[in-house]
């Protein structure tokens, strides 16, 4: 288990964790690791500062109460050390913000990108299109989920394979490339997250976002739209399936031959 | 508490009785009470909302609501909690406290502070009432995006003006506090003698005057882009729907410390009360204050991290956000400074103020890991968002204004309220306000975003948890409710000096203090 979780259960004592996801991913893109690593440094960091300032109030609580006997002191200021805790935290806070903004410049590098997926949110599907292979197609929520989804549906939704997490036409990616995504919207505004991907963007109206991936493993990462966007906000799923680039190939060899059998 | 102010009553002012008397009057203390009172009854519609959601989200799968009607709920939830609970909570202890504190008759402006209460009710009858119209009341969340918002219904014109004459209510509430401040102190209290809650409503007031005319004009923009065919958020008109947020977020971040500043005040007030000690370093403490304040107008965009700004745009506003941290810091240390060495007793305004410095510091590290722009990608707009500012409003804001009511309230009445019950008030709602939140971190990191009536069953644990938690610390509220009733049926007991580590002009008054609180101005060294 790792030292997080173990933080996170001894802050939060509760016994069964066996399959209970307590942190964000690491994720499989560049961008998505060192959104993990910043975060872990960070809360590393804060639970020193807490262990700190909790464990004065503490010892204070436990030591100097009247109901010990204990006197009151009479200090009221003492600018030394307050200028200790203005400049320390200061310091601390440099440390912090030189790997957030290397960070930050990385992830915002969209360059030298091999392939370009737009992506236009609708209210409520999203729409993709693959501007060097001329692949387009629109994605919503599965049926079945659709289904189990609606107020008193009868359907047990724990039975539904990934529920409210699968689309009737997932993304296609290749591994080990570097994707750039544009974002935009048709109506109002939509979020496009897949954790596991890396951090989200907003997809807004009149606005083309970039954001980029460069997935490492091949498997299902899945997602959804992450900022309000009317009634069925929380039925936009995002399903990405990262494949060699081979398989890629010949997955846009194959939605070709439909389009082309589509327009005969 | 009304009656025996009564029976203090000078007898050459005669004031109309029953409902008149509360329509008409120009007292501090009563409307300070009637802030108080409005302030309960919306925390608990505000929280009746709540719990909607929390049993709507307490499995998966929709059981209870339709996701349109979910959605009014956490939009309303937000809308009443903000500004029909906690903003009107601290105006009523402004009220009742200010003129007391600094040795005034009553508040500067009477006329105008009857005013800005007696808007309060309507505005709410008003925005309440979208709920029971066809198009259903405002869904878009308490933000009010466009262009969503602008998919609204006939709701839509009613939110906004109950918006505007909120807005309204704070700004004459505000002027009131700084004409009250700068003008009627005691001879002799100098600025930088005040009590520290007098200057943190200062520097609140200032907020107000400066923020709240930036979301009336918000506001009004999305009015006419919805009526009058302007095009100032529409895209395709050649209008702009980030541009709101800019807007909408130069007034929310200086709102957030307005709900919060006040209650830095209270906790300054409390914690060397009952540590038997002054407060350390009252001068940091009041520079911190203002350059909270100062901060807060130049960090907004932090609120909007994912749409897309220019690379220089995200780190300048992820540096002065961080930068927030050193002096909220400086607040924490010198609270534990204060209680170091001390001589420590622990009643029930204590046992809050204690919880509020873990918990809202608590809040305050999430807050500064969502400073940083690159994990910011990963938190924004998750249950992570909604654990943080839930940590540094509910055991924040809340928990300092019931830290307030419960020290201030044997002043006000002169009668003490029980302290058994109200220690089991504060472990019932310390207990279930972490059952609620806490879990509130997982989900959101684990990938859970906010303002969904309905989520992947990976999620189901710990949503449940938040919910059970979340009726907890509903039903934990009827206590203080109790609590509230059962001290105004007892007898005036209360001493002048109700806590003996209390420091204050307004000890040196009568519990209940009179009428006219202070008729001569005191003499302050």
């Amino acid at each position: 288990m790792r030292i997080s979780n173990i933080l996170l259960m001894v802050i939060f004592p509760v016994t069964a964790f066996a399959e209970w996801e307590t942190n964000m991913p690491r994720g499989v893109t560049p961008t998505s690791e060192v959104a993990y690593d910043l975060h872990m440094l960070i809360f590393y960091i804060t639970v020193v500062i807490g262990i700190l300032v909790f464990g004065a109030m503490l010892y204070s609580i436990i030591y100097h109460r009247k109901s010990l006997g204990h006197e009151p002191a009479k200090f009221h200021e003492s600018t030394k050390v307050e200028i200790i805790w203005t400049v320390i935290p200061f310091i601390i806070l440099v440390g912090m913000a030189v790997p957030a903004t290397k960070a930050l410049i990385m992830m915002e590098d969209t360059r030298d990108s091999e392939i370009t997926l737009k992506v236009t949110g609708y209210q409520w599907m999203w729409q993709y299109e693959y501007l060097e292979d001329n692949v387009t197609f629109f994605s919503k929520i599965d049926t079945e989920s659709n289904t189990a989804r609606r107020l008193n549906s009868g359907v047990d939704v724990k039975n539904v394979n990934n529920y409210l997490r699968n689309v009737d036409n997932a993304i296609v990616l290749p591994i080990n490339t570097k994707v750039r995504i544009l974002l935009t919207a048709n109506d109002v505004i939509h979020a496009w997250w897949v954790p596991e991907l890396g951090g989200k963007k907003d997809a807004i109206p009149g606005y083309v976002n970039e954001l980029w991936v460069d997935i490492q493993e091949p498997g299902t990462y899945r997602g959804q739209c992450a900022e309000l966007c009317g009634k069925d906000h929380g039925f936009m799923p995002i399903v990405v399936h990262a494949v060699s680039k081979p398989e890629y190939y010949k997955w846009v060899g194959i939605q070709k031959t439909n389009k082309v059998a589509k327009n005969k | 508490m009304s009656t025996n102010i009564d029976k203090l009553h000078d007898d050459h002012h005669h004031t109309p009785t029953g409902i008149m008397r509360w329509i008409t009057t120009t007292n501090h203390k009563d409307i300070g009470s009637m802030y108080l009172w409005f302030s309960l009854i919306m925390f608990f519609v505000g929280g009746l909302m709540a719990l909607v959601i929390r049993a709507e989200l307490f499995q998966p799968g929709l059981q209870l609501v339709v996701p349109g009607f979910f959605n009014q709920m956490t939009t309303m939830h937000a809308l009443v909690m903000i500004f029909g609970a906690v903003m009107p909570a601290f105006v009523g202890l402004a009220n009742w406290q200010l003129p007391i504190m600094i040795g005034a008759p009553d508040m500067a402006l009477p006329r105008l502070n009857n005013w800005s209460f007696w808007i309060l009710p309507f505005a709410f009858t008003m925005m309440l009432s979208t709920l029971f119209m066809d198009s259903g009341g405002p869904a878009a969340g308490w933000t009010l995006y466009p262009p969503l918002s602008l998919q609204g219904g006939d709701s839509f014109p009613y939110t906004i003006l109950a918006i505007h004459m909120l807005g309204l209510s704070s700004i004459l509430g505000a002027i009131n506090v700084i004409a009250t401040i700068l003008n009627m102190r005691a001879p002799g209290m100098t600025l930088m003698k005040m009590p520290i809650f007098v200057w943190t409503w200062l520097i609140t007031a200032f907020l107000l005057i400066a923020s709240m005319p930036v979301l009336a004009g918000a506001v009004t923009m999305l009015l006419t882009d919805k009526f009058f065919g302007t095009m100032f958020f529409t895209a395709s008109g050649g209008g702009d729907p980030v541009m709101f947020q800019h807007i909408f977020w130069f007034f929310g971040h200086p709102e957030v410390y307005i709900l919060i500043l006040p209650a830095f005040g209270i906790v300054s007030t409390i914690i060397p009360a009952f540590s038997r000690k002054r407060l350390f370093g009252y001068d940091s403490m009041v520079y911190a204050t203002a350059s909270i304040a100062l901060l807060s107008f130049i960090v907004w965009a932090h609120h909007m991290f994912t749409v897309g700004m220019p690379l220089a745009g995200e780190i300048f506003f992820m540096f002065t956000t961080m930068l927030i941290a050193i002096p909220t810091g400086v607040k924490v240390f010198n609270w534990v400074a204060t209680m170091w060495r001390g001589s420590m007793t622990f009643e029930t305004p204590m046992l809050f103020a204690l919880a509020f410095i873990v918990l809202f510091t608590i809040g305050g590290f999430s807050g500064l890991m969502l400073a940083m722009v690159p994990a910011d990608f990963q938190y924004h707009d998750t249950y992570f968002v909604v654990a943080h500012f839930h940590y540094v409003l509910v055991p924040g804001a809340v928990f300092a204004i019931l830290a307030a009511v419960y020290y201030w309230l044997p002043k006000w009445t002169g009668k003490m309220y029980n302290e058994g019950l109200g220690k089991l008030h504060f472990w019932l709602t310390t207990i279930f306000v972490n059952l609620t939140f806490f879990p509130m971190h997982f989900v959101g990191l684990a990938g859970m975003p906010r303002r969904i009536p309905d989520y992947a069953v990976q999620f189901a644990d710990f949503n449940a948890i938040a919910s059970v938690g979340a009726f907890g610390f509903g039903l934990s509220q009827l206590v203080f409710v109790y609590i509230l009733f059962n001290t105004l049926k007892k007898d005036v007991t209360a001493e002048d000096k109700v806590w003996d580590g209390a420091e204050g002009l307004e000890w040196t008054l009568s519990s209940p203090p009179p009428y006219h609180s202070f008729e001569e101005a005191p003499k302050v060294d």
